[in-house]
C-alpha cells in the first residue's frame, strides 16, 4: 500500500513494539501508591492475553529518581543500568518491558549515549564486570508498559466486560490523558506519536470506547517534576503546575483521568485534595474530585477486575463515580478490606472535596 | 484553610478573558487620545524620571491596556508630571493627563 499524507507523515511517529517475550522491571515508587497496578499488568498479559512476560526479585532501581534530582552521577546510573540488562541477558530476554516513565527515558538516554559513545559502553562494561562479573547485551526492544498495552489494545477491547461509556445515556465518557514528560518529551521517536502526538494513552480510551479531551494545558507537566516536589521550599511549584492544568481542563468536565507515569497520577490525585484545602476549589461533579487511574488500573476494569482488588481504594479521590457511570458494580464495603478480608482501617475524610 | 507550607503561586500568564478592563476604558472614555498611542516608545525615552527609576510610560500604557493594575499601581509614583513626554509624542497623546488619571482611579479603587 503507498502511503501518503497524513499516513505518510504518521509512519515517523511509530515505534515498534514486540507484543511477547518481555523482561518487566518494575517501578521503585507506583508499588506504594497504586499498589496493584504493576500486578494487574502481569495478570492480563499472562492470563487473559497468554503473553510470556518475565520478571526476577534481583531487579533493583534505576536510580532514576536520584539522576532526576542531582544526587548520583550518569556514570554510575550506567553502572546500574547494565546489571539490570545483565538479568535480562541471563534470564534469555531480548525484549525490555518498563513500569516506569523516568526508568524509560533513562534507559533510552543510557543506550542513546551507549550508540554514539562505544567507549563509554566499554567502561560500563569494564566496570560492571569488575564489579559483579556480569555481562549484558543492550535490549533490542526497549518499551514501555503502555506501550504494550497500546499495541494490545483492541485485544483487551474484545476480551472487555465494560467500555468507558456512561451506561445509562450512552455517553462516551470524557478522559483526559496525562503523558509522563520522559515517555517521549526527551526522546520523541522512542514514543507512539512523539512528542507532538502522543497517542500511546489516546489509543486506549478510544479502542475501550471513551473520548477523549483536548484541553489547553493537555501537554503541561503533571506538577512532579522531582526537584519541584522532593525540595519542599520548591513545592508550591509542583502544585501550581497541577492547578494550571485542572484549571485548564475543568470546562470540558471530565469524567476521569488515565495517566502513564509513576508520579503523574499521584500528583494529579493528591494535589486535588491539597487545592480543596488550601483554595476551597474542587474540579470534579457535586465537590467531588475527578479520578486519576493508572492505564493499568483502567484495563483491569474494562476487562472487568474487581475495583478494589485493583486497590482503587488507596486513591485520594475516590473512583465511586466512574464505576457508577460505567455500571461496574462494587460493594461499598468492601472497600477498605484486604484481600484475606481484613480490615484496613477506614482514612479520615477531608472537609472540603467528596471522596465518597 | 489548612496550611501545609507551600500553597500555589501566581501565574505569570496574562488571561486577557479574566483581566480588569475597566480602567483602561474609563480612560479611554476621558482621554481619547489614549486611543491613539501606537506605543513608538518616544516618552519612555525621553522620559527624565526613566533614567532614575523603572518608570516606562509605554509599558505603563499597555499595563493598563491589559488589567494589570497592580503593577501599575507599583510604577506609577514615579513620574514627576514634567510633561516632556507630552512634547515629544508623534501621536499627541496628553500623557500627563493620562497619567494623573490613572493615578485618581487606583485611589478611588483603593490600589495602591
Amino acid at each position: 500500500m503507498k502511503l501518503e499524507g497524513k499516513k505518510l507523515i504518521w509512519k515517523d511517529y511509530q515505534k515498534e513494539i514486540p507484543d511477547d517475550k518481555y523482561f518487566y522491571v518494575r517501578s521503585c515508587i507506583r508499588q506504594n501508591m497504586f499498589p496493584a497496578s504493576e500486578h494487574y499488568f502481569l495478570k492480563i498479559m499472562r492470563e487473559d492475553l497468554g503473553k510470556d512476560v518475565f520478571e526476577t526479585e534481583h531487579h533493583t532501581t534505576c536510580g532514576g529518581i536520584g539522576y532526576h534530582c542531582d544526587v548520583i552521577k550518569i556514570e554510575t546510573i550506567m553502572s546500574i543500568v547494565a546489571r539490570q540488562f545483565a538479568l535480562m541477558t541471563e534470564a534469555g530476554y531480548r525484549n525490555y518491558a518498563v513500569s516506569c516513565i523516568t526508568s524509560f527515558g533513562l534507559y533510552t538516554e543510557i543506550i542513546h549515549t551507549w550508540h554514539t559513545f562505544p567507549e563509554i559502553l566499554e567502561n560500563t562494561r569494564r566496570q560492571l564486570k569488575q564489579a559483579t562479573g556480569r555481562e549484558f547485551e543492550i535490549p533490542e526492544h526497549v518499551a514501555h508498559a503502555s506501550d504494550i498495552i497500546f499495541k494490545l489494545r483492541h485485544e483487551i477491547a474484545a476480551k472487555a466486560k465494560y467500555k468507558l461509556v456512561d451506561k445509562k445515556t450512552g455517553r462516551p465518557l470524557k478522559v483526559v490523558e496525562h503523558i509522563g514528560c520522559h515517555y517521549a518529551k526527551m526522546f520523541p521517536h522512542k514514543g507512539v506519536g512523539g512528542a507532538e502526538y502522543p497517542y500511546v494513552l489516546a489509543g486506549m480510551i478510544e479502542a475501550w470506547g471513551g473520548e477523549i479531551v483536548d484541553y489547553p494545558e493537555r501537554r503541561h507537566c503533571c506538577g512532579f517534576g522531582f526537584r519541584q516536589y522532593f525540595v519542599k521550599a520548591n513545592r508550591g511549584y509542583s502544585l501550581s503546575n497541577t492547578h494550571k492544568k485542572f484549571e485548564s481542563m475543568e470546562p470540558f468536565k471530565p469524567d476521569m483521568i488515565i495517566t502513564n507515569c509513576p508520579g503523574c497520577p499521584y500528583f494529579m490525585d493528591r494535589w486535588q485534595y491539597v487545592i480543596s484545602e488550601t483554595e476551597g476549589k474542587t474540579y470534579g461533579e457535586n465537590g467531588q474530585g475527578i479520578p486519576v487511574f493508572t492505564y493499568e488500573e483502567v484495563a483491569g476494569l474494562v476487562m472487568g477486575y474487581d475495583p478494589w482488588d485493583l486497590g482503587l481504594q488507596v486513591h485520594q479521590i475516590g473512583p465511586e463515580p466512574v464505576l457508577d457511570k460505567m455500571g461496574i458494580p462494587y460493594d461499598p464495603e468492601a472497600k477498605y478490606k484486604g484481600l484475606e478480608g481484613q480490615d484496613l482501617g477506614k482514612p479520615e475524610l477531608p472537609k472540603n472535596i467528596c471522596c465518597c | 484553610m489548612k496550611d501545609f507550607g507551600f500553597g500555589i503561586k501566581k501565574s505569570g500568564v496574562i488571561d486577557l478573558d479574566k483581566a480588569d478592563f475597566s480602567l483602561f476604558k474609563e480612560i479611554a472614555e476621558e482621554e481619547p487620545s489614549f486611543l491613539h498611542c501606537f506605543y513608538c516608545g518616544t516618552c519612555t525615552a525621553t522620559c527624565s524620571a526613566g533614567k532614575y527609576t523603572g518608570f516606562n510610560l509605554r509599558r505603563l500604557q499597555l499595563l493598563v491596556k491589559r488589567g494589570q493594575l497592580e503593577e501599575v499601581a507599583r510604577r506609577i509614583s514615579e513620574c514627576m508630571l514634567c510633561g516632556k513626554c507630552q512634547w515629544a509624542c508623534p501621536k499627541g497623546v496628553n500623557t500627563r493627563h493620562i497619567v494623573t488619571l490613572v493615578n485618581k482611579k487606583l485611589h478611588a479603587r483603593k490600589i495602591h
